[in-house]
């Protein structure tokens, strides 16, 4: 593995977050009709979406853990459970080894200082009235970061240079500027606190290459220097390959594979992974026929039945449709979920 | 390719200029922009953070608000000047022929509404038909991009959408009303591959059947490589590359595209840090007296801190902006 920090990696360090069977489901509530039958005792049917379906995974102290899958399985959703913003239906999150529904006072207060997320819509995350000079200074001013109003100001200035921004920038608000200007001041904010555990959801998505390689390069940085850690969520294949030490693969909701990244791009196990990485696009690869994706997509409203991924898999077999495959490690660090590999 | 005439222009912009006013005067943020667009034709813009590819499609659309203006310039589609079309007019072509699908999706999306009570209303401006036919149509848009149970998603509210679902509602909605011109502001920027090749697919379809033509706005080389007939690469709001796909990606002659190329992840060891190319944009109201992209060029001389570079053009139509550009037979 060429990733220097971990390349003789001695022992794995400790986890910082660890998810066992966390899970998230999402109902609407009763429309009028519904909630009359039901007061008639009948029966009602509002269907349930899940969204995150009994995912287990740590992440450790220093590493960069990728999160990869198609839109609407359900990364954002696991990302906010890790930060605390989104509570689980179901399942434990623990935060340096204590459930975090247990932590309370200096606990609780290190718990959302050092996990911070960049969101992957910076509009609806920026507060539209307040100034984006003042939008980096709130949580040093809130939680007392920093001692006085100079030492805030020049916090401040550094974060936006971090990121590639003019420091005049401070004084506008969020909608006078482009859409990467916009995601690099989440990114900023989210630095500014100097977390210990960050969830980067697409942070680079609207980024042009020579910012995304800046920030980037500003990740990497960060965790030589200050050893933090990352969960990554990306669709972008080859910027995960670039930066993350091992990749979680993603399908409706479960973790279908997990392994180192350089073991996972030349070894990819399971049919899910294989596809995604036939098809990552690059200037090399030039007029590429485009199709409609094959099979139909699965609905989180109507999970398929046995493997989620058995409508588009072109291995799939009757046990494939009717029992759903369980977790294998096939190396020690290289797990899959799927019954081609239940022999070996 | 699209079987279409790629010779009929549906778009030609000439010299349009667009700046921000403030406290200290007046900045462009787009710079004397010169683009044609043929039917069923697709042009890639590129170009870093900043570099005025969204203020662009907002000032073709005439969507510019104060303390931004349009100053000059000519917009024609179809033959006809936008920029002298009244407000009303404008509304009607904004949607029907002419569409734009914004970087921000939440901008587009009325959170108090469903998407269904969205899309519905999209089409009902510019058709006329009773609901349940106007919603089969829009699930089918839905199904189009690729959301699943579509008819239980007209039903939902934009924030139960995950953000690469709520990219490609605005997406359905753009390509609802078959339009002849689609700007698409970084449309698949959060979208992973298969996706991507879904609603690429779809617009080349729709692209074969109508004949729309395209302007796909995004900083990812990879998607425009294989979409683009043509690529313009804009730097401080000049464009200062503009040429066939081919040309562009495998012989830049621009300093500022070869840059970009570079720092496409991919040769570098993971791990390592990126090339990025040196230095970042400066603000709309320090934009460098010569050529723009001067301060951070390794081939600056002192002939470029002095004059903005002219346009100069090969026989291919291929036009840069500089006065010391690449060797022509140096490959990318
Ligand atoms: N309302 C505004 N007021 C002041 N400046 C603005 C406003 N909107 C945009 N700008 C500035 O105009 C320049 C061009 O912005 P634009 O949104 O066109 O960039 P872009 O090329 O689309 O970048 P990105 O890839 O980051 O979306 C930027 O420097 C931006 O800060
Ligand atoms: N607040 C909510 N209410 C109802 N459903 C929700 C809510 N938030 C998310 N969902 C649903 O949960 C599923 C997973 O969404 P999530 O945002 O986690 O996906 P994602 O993997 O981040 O996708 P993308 O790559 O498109 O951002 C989707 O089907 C979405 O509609
Ligand atoms: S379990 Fe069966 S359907 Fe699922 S990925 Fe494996 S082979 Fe394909
Ligand atoms: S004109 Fe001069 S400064 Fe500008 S890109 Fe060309 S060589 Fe560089
Ligand atoms: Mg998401
Ligand atoms: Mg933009």
């Amino acid at each position: 593995m060429m990733n220097a920090l971990h390349a003789d990696a001695g022992p794995t360090p400790p986890p910082v977050l660890e998810m066992r069977a966390l899970e998230r489901e999402f109902t609407r509530k009763p429309v009028l009709a519904e909630r009359l039958l039901g007061l008639l005792g009948r029966q009602i049917d509002i269907p349930v979406l899940k969204a995150v379906r009994s995912v287990d995974l740590s992440v450790h102290e220093g590493e960069v853990l990728g999160l990869v899958g198609e839109s609407g399985c359900g990364k954002s959703t696991l990302g906010r459970m890790l930060t605390g913003i989104t509570s689980p239906s179901r399942g434990e999150l623990d935060y340096n080894g204590k459930p975090v529904t247990e932590l309370s006072g200096q606990a609780l207060r290190d718990f959302t200082l050092d996990v911070q997320m960049i969101f992957q819509d910076p509009y609806a995350s920026l507060n539209p009235r307040q100034k984006v000079g003042d939008i980096l200074a709130e949580p040093l001013r809130v939680h007392r970061i920093t001692r006085s109003e100079t030492e805030t100001r020049k916090r401040v200035d550094e974060a936006l240079r971090e990121v590639g921004l003019d420091v005049s920038y401070r004084d506008r608000y969020p909608h006078q500027f482009s859409g990467g200007q916009r995601q690099r001041i989440g990114i900023a904010r989210a630095l500014i606190v100097e977390p210990r555990f960050l969830v980067c959801d697409e942070p680079i998505a609207a980024l042009d290459v020579s910012i995304q390689a800046q920030v980037i390069n500003l990740f990497l940085d960060l965790r030589r220097r200050r050893n933090l850690t990352y969960l990554f969520i990306s669709h972008d294949l080859s910027v995960v390959r670039h930066i993350a030490d091992r990749v979680a693969i993603m399908y409706l909701g479960q973790i279908v594979e997990l392994a180192p990244a350089a073991r996972l791009f030349a070894e990819p196990a399971h049919p899910y992974t294989r596809t995604l990485l036939e098809q990552i696009p690059s200037v090399r690869n030039r007029k590429r026929k485009f199709h409609a994706v094959k099979g139909e997509i699965p609905s989180p409203l109507k999970p398929p039945s046995g493997c989620a991924f058995h409508p588009r898999c072109a291995f799939a077999t009757d046990r494939c449709r009717a029992e759903a495959p369980l977790p294998r490690d096939l190396t020690e660090t290289h797990r899959v979920s799927c019954h081609l590999f239940d022999n070996n | 390719m699209t079987g279409q005439d790629k010779t009929i222009p549906v778009l030609e912009i000439r010299g349009l200029q667009t700046v921000f006013h403030d406290a200290q005067g007046a900045w462009p943020a787009i710079n004397g922009l010169d683009l044609t667009l043929h039917k069923g034709e697709v042009l890639g813009l590129v170009g870093e953070s900043g570099s005025g590819k969204s203020v662009a499609g907002f000032s073709v659309l005439g969507l510019i608000d104060p303390p931004g203006e349009i100053t000059n310039g000519e917009v024609l589609f179809n033959g006809r000047d936008l920029r002298k079309l009244d407000e009303e007019s404008l509304r009607q072509l904004r949607g029907a022929s002419l569409s734009m699908i914004f970087q921000d999706p939440l901008t587009t999306l009325n959170p108090v509404l469903t998407i269904g009570e969205q899309m519905v209303e999209a089409i009902a401006e510019h058709t006329r038909g009773a609901t349940p036919d106007l919603r089969r149509r829009c699930a089918e848009g839905l199904a189009r991009v690729g959301i699943t149970s579509p008819a239980e998603r007209l039903d939902q509210y934009p924030h139960e959408l995950s953000g690469g679902m709520r990219q490609r509602v605005v997406i359905a909605i753009a390509m609802l009303n078959r339009p002849d011109l689609i700007i698409a502001d970084e449309p698949t920027t959060a979208l992973d591959v298969t996706i991507q090749g879904q609603i690429i697919a779809e617009m080349q379809e729709l692209q074969r059947e109508s004949g729309a033509a395209l302007i796909w706005i995004t900083h990812d080389l990879g998607v425009v490589a294989e979409l683009a007939d043509r690529i313009a690469v804009m730097y401080a709001g000049d464009i200062v590359e503009t040429g066939s796909t081919d040309d562009v990606l495998d012989r830049p002659r621009h300093p500022y595209t070869r840059g970009l190329l570079n720092s496409v992840p991919g040769d570098t060891a993971a791990g390592e840090p990126l090339r990025q190319i040196e230095g970042s944009a400066p603000p709309l109201s320090r934009r460098p007296a010569g050529c723009p992209f001067s301060p951070r060029c390794d081939r600056a001389s002192d002939m470029c801190l002095d004059q903005p570079p002219p346009p100069e053009a090969d026989a291919n139509g291929r036009v840069w902006r500089c006065y010391h550009p690449l060797p022509e037979e140096e490959a990318a």
